[in-house]
């Protein structure tokens, strides 16, 4: 472990949501915690100074949804390359989904995790563990051990929950440890054998299409079991129109129901899969232009309350296959940011602030997690970055080990300058 | 007041505070029979009870069985595997059987809930609900509360929390029924999963955590976790139910006052309870055994005989 | 003699037939009866039926300590759980404490009771202590016999015997219970 040094973030714009701050001002970091911020602070002897001018200096984004692939597929990404691509991505912390191999459903694979998060020395790593053992659906795994050893939430994300009996068992038994419950929402006979939006693309290309229903279904069944069970139940990657309206149906009744958005949901539609390209293939689908509407005007309105990547790294040989043969997922650590300020901010849907709010502060409240915050006196978790900033996607740039992504060759805006865990320089962008 | 608990003892739901506190008011003085040489007193004598057993017991059986020979009953056993009801004979004809055997009380314990009202309204015998599924056992939630109030003296104003399985429990159930009507607080610990939804609608405080509950109550109700909840799927395992919920040396150190230590049994020791706790100096689980037979006693000789009142018989004392 | 035969005539209203002042010394002069009957107080158990006989025998135990210098050991019977008419008395009658304080094996245990009328409490009340053991001997003392025996059973010492027609009857009332110290008749119809 290195020595904490005394960094100045000097001249940006500091921009937190959770304390209304928003103006050009000085971030002065000591003992890897917040010691000042605003107006002019002069740099104590020693101290590294990081010119900021032109640029936004917010809490560090928070992932709540990625998929570190570790212990498994150490060929597909491993946890420190995630922690570092999630730092590149101006991300200071993760939350690692447990459908790994073998699965995180006990004490001892949580641990694993948390270590391998820690020698990082990248993004913080959360363990989320899982709902069911193995995730077969069938028998609880001990929450109570997991989150002991450092669990964050519970998810079987991979799989739906299908049996409604165990998500109201698992609502009720979290309870006790105050964690959220994390479903992936898709009708299981409804979305068989599918492998894109079930609409006019899909009729069109001769693909097997899933319908919006089969997320819709599921999510209006997760939002009335955590009305029965008093339980906080977090809905992954939202993707419709229909799931969006079904939310705010529920949060308007007081039912404690909170939902993602991913970047991908939020800028491209099933047009994307025309050409049959798999790095467009991914679960739940692109959908249609009046669903991304509808999930950004979501994201706007705090139906949706955090934006998180479901990165989901691949390896190369796998992705390239037969469309509907092909996995599901895209990475999106080092891109989120990007797609976010281009399709949102940048077309005036969202506004910088609100952003910040939907990646850091919304996610460190929803899981209970330290951050979201540039209060004097908390760790210094920190992302620096420049929203008008114009760079090209070059997948062979990135810091994860996947390279499927559907943005490859695109200009976006919005780019990290340097991403702070702990008051220590974790990213910092070269020139 | 000729049957001052009516024909039969089915729960403490529909009990009165005045016919609760006269059970044991009637168990206290019983108790000294069972320390006598000669246990037994000839007032049910030439009486036939039937203990009607159909779902397993042994220790309530017993109890049962004490309580009755005591009194000088005559008793006869009925297990499920002896009796005719596995060939099939329904809970119906087994009553009218009875009824036609000149029974006059029958106890009985069946895995259905709602089963002692069913045989009480179709035989003229006494009956006394000794479990029926999860619905109620009212002797056990009597001589739960008969040690409490002989250990604090009084039930009013007293903090008892029932910890564990309520959701599937009649103990808990009869319970909490008594002690609310006797003045007492009453609170449940365990994890939603195995409480009711409606729980806050029995008038009781939730405890989401043991410690809590360890905190704030002057006695505990530890309840029995059974093996089935797991592979049922509540809970995830006994170790962790053990680790989040158990009542162990440690927790107990850090309550507030001394608090009293109940367990209906049989216990699973190392699950719901450590022995350290369930043989320490807190545990009044004896007692409550002792307790019970006294209750079933109290209970057999307020509904044996149903004569109307003879007035001038009953007053004075006839000497 | 066992007691005073006093010839009454038929009261209309409640009559003290002991004033507490009486009911003292008749208490005293049975103390002496009994110890004088059981040939001393050494193997000597005082039982009291719950309720006045209870504190009729505390009396006594109080008078023989003074007079002969030893405690007595004294013992409360509850005789509901042995009466014979438990099916047709009607409301369930309240279970009192029974406490045998010490072995009666081989003691003369002498019953002590406020009122002697049919004898089956008497009755009941043998029953019972034959559950805790074989005395030597077993007396009967009572404050009150007002005949009416429906069976066999007669008190070796007597405080007063009074002729009491069927439907009359005759309360004892002890200050420890009652407030008051005084034994009382009355017709039944006029008051109760």
């Amino acid at each position: 472990m290195t020595e904490h040094r005394d960094v100045l973030l000097k001249g940006g714009r500091l921009l937190d949501p959770s304390s209304n701050r928003d103006g050009v001002g000085d971030l002065l970091i000591r003992d890897g915690k917040v010691e000042a911020l605003g107006g002019v602070i002069a740099a104590p002897d020693g101290a590294d100074i990081v010119d900021c001018a032109g640029q936004v200096v917010s809490p560090g984004f928070i992932d709540v949804h990625c998929h570190l692939r570790e212990p498994g597929r150490e060929d597909v990404e491993t946890i420190l390359t995630g922690a570092r691509a999630a730092a590149a991505g101006g991300f200071t912390a993760v939350c690692a989904m447990p459908n790994t191999d073998p699965v995180t459903d006990n004490q001892a694979a949580v641990g694993f995790v948390l270590k391998q998060g820690s020698a990082a020395q990248a993004a913080r790593v959360y363990p989320i563990g899982a709902i069911s053992i193995g995730q077969n659906g069938e028998r609880l795994a001990e929450f109570g051990e997991m989150v002991h050893a450092g669990a964050v939430a519970v998810s079987d994300d991979g799989r739906p929950v299908v049996s409604a009996q165990l998500m109201r068992t698992a609502l009720e038994y979290a309870r006790t440890f105050g964690i959220p419950v994390a479903d992936h929402c898709e009708e299981p006979t409804l979305a068989a054998g599918g492998a894109m939006h079930e609409g006019f693309v899909s009729a069109r290309l001769g693909l097997k299409g899933i319908p919006a229903e089969a997320e819709e279904i599921m999510a209006i069944r997760d939002i009335l079991l955590a009305r029965l069970t008093g339980g906080h139940v977090h809905l992954c990657h939202m993707s419709t129109k229909g799931s969006v309206e079904l939310i705010r149906w529920g949060k308007d009744r007081g039912i404690t129901v909170t939902a993602e958005a991913c970047p991908h949901h939020l800028s491209l539609t099933d047009a994307e899969v025309e050409g049959y390209d798999t790095n467009a293939k991914m679960n739940p689908p692109l959908r249609t232009a009046a669903d991304v509407e509808a999930v950004q005007q979501a994201v706007k309105d705090g139906t949706i309350d955090v934006i998180a990547t479901d990165h989901a790294p691949h390896h190369n040989d796998d992705k390239q296959r037969e469309f509907s043969e092909a996995p599901n997922g895209i990475v999106g650590l080092e891109t989120a940011l990007a797609v976010n300020v281009t399709w949102l901010v940048k077309s005036g849907i969202l506004s910088l602030g609100t952003l910040v709010e939907r990646m850091a502060c919304a996610p460190a409240r929803l899981f209970g997690l330290p951050g979201g915050t540039l209060r004097r006196g908390t760790a210094a978790d920190i992302t620096v970055f420049d929203p008008a900033q114009a760079w090209t996607v070059d997948p062979n740039g990135f810091r994860t080990k996947g390279r499927n992504t559907p943005y490859g060759g695109r200009i976006l805006h919005g780019r990290v300058g340097c991403t702070l865990v702990d008051g220590r320089i974790v990213y910092q962008k070269m020139g | 007041m000729s049957a001052p608990l009516g024909k039969d003892l089915l729960g403490l739901e529909h009990l009165s505070a005045e016919q609760i506190t006269l059970i044991l008011d009637t168990a206290e003085p019983l108790r000294e029979i069972s320390e006598r040489a000669i246990k037994k007193v000839p007032t049910l004598r030439g009486a036939t009870v039937v203990n009607l057993f159909f779902e397993a017991s042994t220790r309530t059986r017993i109890s049962f069985e004490f309580a009755e020979k005591r009194m000088s009953a005559d008793t006869v056993n009925v297990a499920t595997s002896a009796s005719s009801v596995t060939k099939g004979e329904t809970l119906v004809d087994t009553a009218k059987n009875l009824e036609a055997m000149k029974i006059d009380m029958v106890v009985i314990r069946h895995a259905s809930s709602g089963a002692a009202r069913f045989l009480a309204e179709r035989i003229e015998s006494n009956v006394i609900n000794a479990g029926d599924g999860t619905h109620e056992h009212p002797t056990q939630g009597l001589l739960d509360m008969l040690t409490l109030r002989r250990h604090f003296g009084t039930l009013t104003g007293k903090r008892v929390c029932i910890v564990g399985d309520v959701l599937h429990s009649r103990v808990a159930r009869s319970n909490i029924w008594g002690l609310t009507k006797l003045g007492a607080e009453v609170a449940v610990c365990g994890p939603r999963s195995l409480l009711p939804t409606a729980i806050s609608e029995f008038g009781v405080q939730v405890f989401d955590r043991v410690e809590q509950a360890i905190e704030w109550a002057d006695a505990l109700n530890v309840l029995r976790l059974q093996l089935e909840r797991m592979t049922a799927g509540y809970i995830p395992s006994l170790r962790e139910y053990n680790r989040v919920f158990g009542v162990t040396r440690e927790r107990l150190e850090r309550a507030p006052r001394d608090l009293v230590i109940m367990h209906p049994g049989p216990m699973n020791r190392g699950v719901e309870i450590d022995s350290e706790v369930a043989d320490g100096p807190h545990s009044v689980i004896l007692e409550q055994v002792t307790n019970g037979v006294a209750v079933r006693m109290a209970v057999l000789y307020l509904l044996a005989g149903n004569a109307p009142a003879l007035a001038e018989a009953a007053k004075g004392g006839d000497r | 003699m066992p007691g005073t035969h006093i010839p009454q005539r038929m009261p209309i209203a409640p009559t003290t037939v002991l004033n507490a002042r009486a009911l003292e010394r008749t208490v005293a002069r049975m103390a002496d009866q009994i110890v004088e009957q059981s040939d001393g107080s050494e193997n000597l158990v005082l039982v009291g039926i719950q309720r006045r006989g209870v504190q009729l025998a505390d009396r006594i135990a109080q008078v023989i300590t003074q007079r002969e210098g030893a405690a007595v050991p004294r013992g409360a019977l509850d005789i509901t759980l042995y009466r014979d008419d438990l099916q047709t008395v009607g409301p369930r009658p309240i279970v009192g404490k029974t406490v045998i304080p010490c072995a009666i094996d081989g003691k003369t245990v002498c019953i002590v009771d406020d009122v002697l009328y049919t004898g089956r409490t008497i009755r009941a009340a043998l029953d019972e202590l034959a559950d805790f053991g074989r005395p030597a001997r077993i007396m009967l003392a009572v404050l009150v016999d007002r005949g009416g025996r429906e069976l066999p059973i007669h008190a070796d010492v007597v405080g007063r015997t009074i002729d009491v027609p069927i439907r009359g009857r005759v309360d004892v009332l002890v200050s420890e219970l009652d407030g008051r110290d005084e034994v009382t008749m009355v017709i039944a119809g006029e008051e109760s």
